[in-house]
């Protein structure tokens, strides 16, 4: 088994005792306290995340637009510089290569965030598309993953105290991270460095996601911890990232989403945009034309009933329909979601259906994500 | 700290057996509550089924993952610890009281070589 490989952060989790696991390859912090804890503190005041491990790809150039628009499914045409979305990258058969934040830090540049464990194949894909796209064009790809480090701030208070971790304006459009609306992103000087402070999260709750050289990333989440503090800030790692992320429904790669399924199938078409060709394109357009065979969908157990989990059978009428993708216990439901890949015709929302769980059968139902609403 | 109980045996997989006469009472330890965290199932064993020494017989679950409990010593389950299909954070609060798991009559004579007094548990444990 190769080393597994450390954020700058980890002597900051060693410190604050944290219990860390192998998350693709990454030494990563799990939980501090406690995943509920963590979690509670995320929905209801505020949480700091080492995001670290996932991997940021510069993609600039006189033809960065085009070369992005062949690429991913989502449109980078249409952001203006300081704008992000999300956005998938398949291959020729549709399947998903990774699912990633698109971000135009500026006309002719976008920063591209993706999963930890897909840097290496995005990278490599994002190559070899550039060799085919140049022609008479120019774009470049370049990997600043080891350079970059990065925290998310997430939750209801941190809008109290994000603005005081820098004193001067930003680079692009606003003043103060505060001014930042949803899924904009600005650059913001910290330490003498620039730092990208972006208005998004994984988490379905108010916050930011900070990007900064390594170098300066335990000061910054230092800052953040100490600035937060009498806003009830905590540290959470990915066992609460990855609750938060199910009560919402968003996908994770490696569970929802892999080089097999597409993004139709994991419903996340509102980030395809089969208007004009990019790769897969001519895949999903006849998979949306012949129909799904299953689609993704969130459930909620309707019963008392031991957490569903990843790789659990879906059933209905003793005939197997879907398999669960992720399950978890609800912290703030207080009962047990997931998301499960569920066969045609079943796949509606609303249907129920039974989740066997070792050997017994617990009902379930059919939902629509996001499975959990803080303002219903 | 860890609290482990003197009077109380251990296993490696961190359960504790209480023996009395002709019956004993098992659990997991404190240890274990506080490596699960969240703890929001336990599935228990049926009234009646006769455990083998080692058997798999119980589930517990956090947030995270679940794990699985085996019997520490031979004998018939008569009776489990109902109040954790409502409140399983009992395990967490009080795991060698209130968060009991379920109750044994013993096949014969109590047989606890192979399970550890609570020094030995506490010298399994350290450094983990």
């Amino acid at each position: 088994m190769s080393e597994l490989k450390r954020t700058p952060l980890f002597p900051s989790h060693e410190a604050l005792n944290a219990r860390c696991v192998d998350f693709g390859g990454w030494e990563m912090p799990v939980q501090y306290d406690g995943v509920v804890a963590e979690h509670q503190a995320v929905r209801k005041s505020a949480g700091v995340f080492d995001i670290s491990h996932m991997g940021e790809i510069m993609v600039g150039g006189a033809h960065a637009v085009a070369f992005l628009e062949l690429t991913l499914t989502n449109r980078a045409s249409t952001l203006a510089v300081g704008d992000a979305q999300y956005s998938l990258m398949c291959n020729e058969q549709g399947g998903v290569i990774d699912d990633l934040y698109v971000y135009r830090i500026a006309q002719e540049v976008f920063l591209l965030i993706v999963n930890a464990s897909q840097i290496d194949d995005d990278f490599s894909e994002l190559k070899r598309l550039v060799v085919e796209f140049e022609k008479d064009r120019t774009v470049n790809v370049v990997n600043e993953s080891d350079d970059l480090a990065a925290i998310a701030v997430q939750g209801p208070n941190v809008n109290l105290f994000i603005d005081d971790v820098f004193s001067l304006k930003g680079l692009i459009n606003v003043d103060k991270p505060t001014d930042l609306t949803k899924n904009q992103i600005d650059v913001f000087i910290f330490e003498g460095m620039n730092v990208y402070v972006a208005n998004t999260g994984y988490t379905g709750e108010a916050g930011f996601e900070l990007v900064a050289p390594r170098d300066v990333i335990t000061q910054l989440w230092d800052r953040v911890l100490d600035l937060g503090k009498d806003n009830g800030i905590q540290p959470a790692g990915l066992g609460a990232r990855d609750t938060l992320r199910m009560e919402m429904g968003y996908p994770l790669y490696g569970h929802e989403l892999n080089n097999t399924v597409t993004p139709l199938e994991a419903g996340l078409g509102y980030f395809v945009d089969l208007e004009r060709p990019f790769q897969g394109q001519s895949k999903l357009s006849s998979q949306k034309n012949n129909g799904l065979k299953r689609k993704n969908l969130g459930f909620v157990m309707t019963s008392k009933s031991p957490p569903p989990r990843e790789g659990y059978s879906v059933y209905i009428g003793g005939k197997q329909v879907g398999t669960v993708s992720s399950g978890t216990q609800s912290p703030s439901l207080g009962k047990g979601i997931g998301m499960a890949f569920i066969d045609m015709p079943h796949a509606l929302i609303g249907k129920e259906v039974e989740i066997q769980i070792r050997g017994r059968y617990y009902p379930a139902v059919l939902s629509k994500k996001p499975l959990y609403k803080k303002y219903d | 700290m860890t609290n482990i109980p003197e009077e109380l045996s251990y296993t490696k997989s961190h359960e504790w057996v209480s023996v009395n006469d002709e019956t004993a009472v098992i659990g997991i330890t404190d240890h274990a509550q506080s490596e699960l965290t969240d703890i929001v199932y336990v599935e228990l064993p049926e009234v009646g089924r006769t455990l083998l020494r080692g058997e798999q017989c119980a589930v517990v679950e956090s947030v995270k993952t679940a794990s699985d409990i085996y019997a520490p010593i031979e004998g018939e389950v008569v009776a489990v610890n109902k109040d954790l299909e409502a409140a399983p954070e009992k395990v967490n609060e009080d795991p060698y009281k209130t968060g009991w798991f379920f109750k044994i009559k013993l096949s014969g004579e109590p047989d606890l070589s192979g399970l550890l007094n609570s020094s030995s548990y506490s010298s399994e444990i350290e450094g983990v």
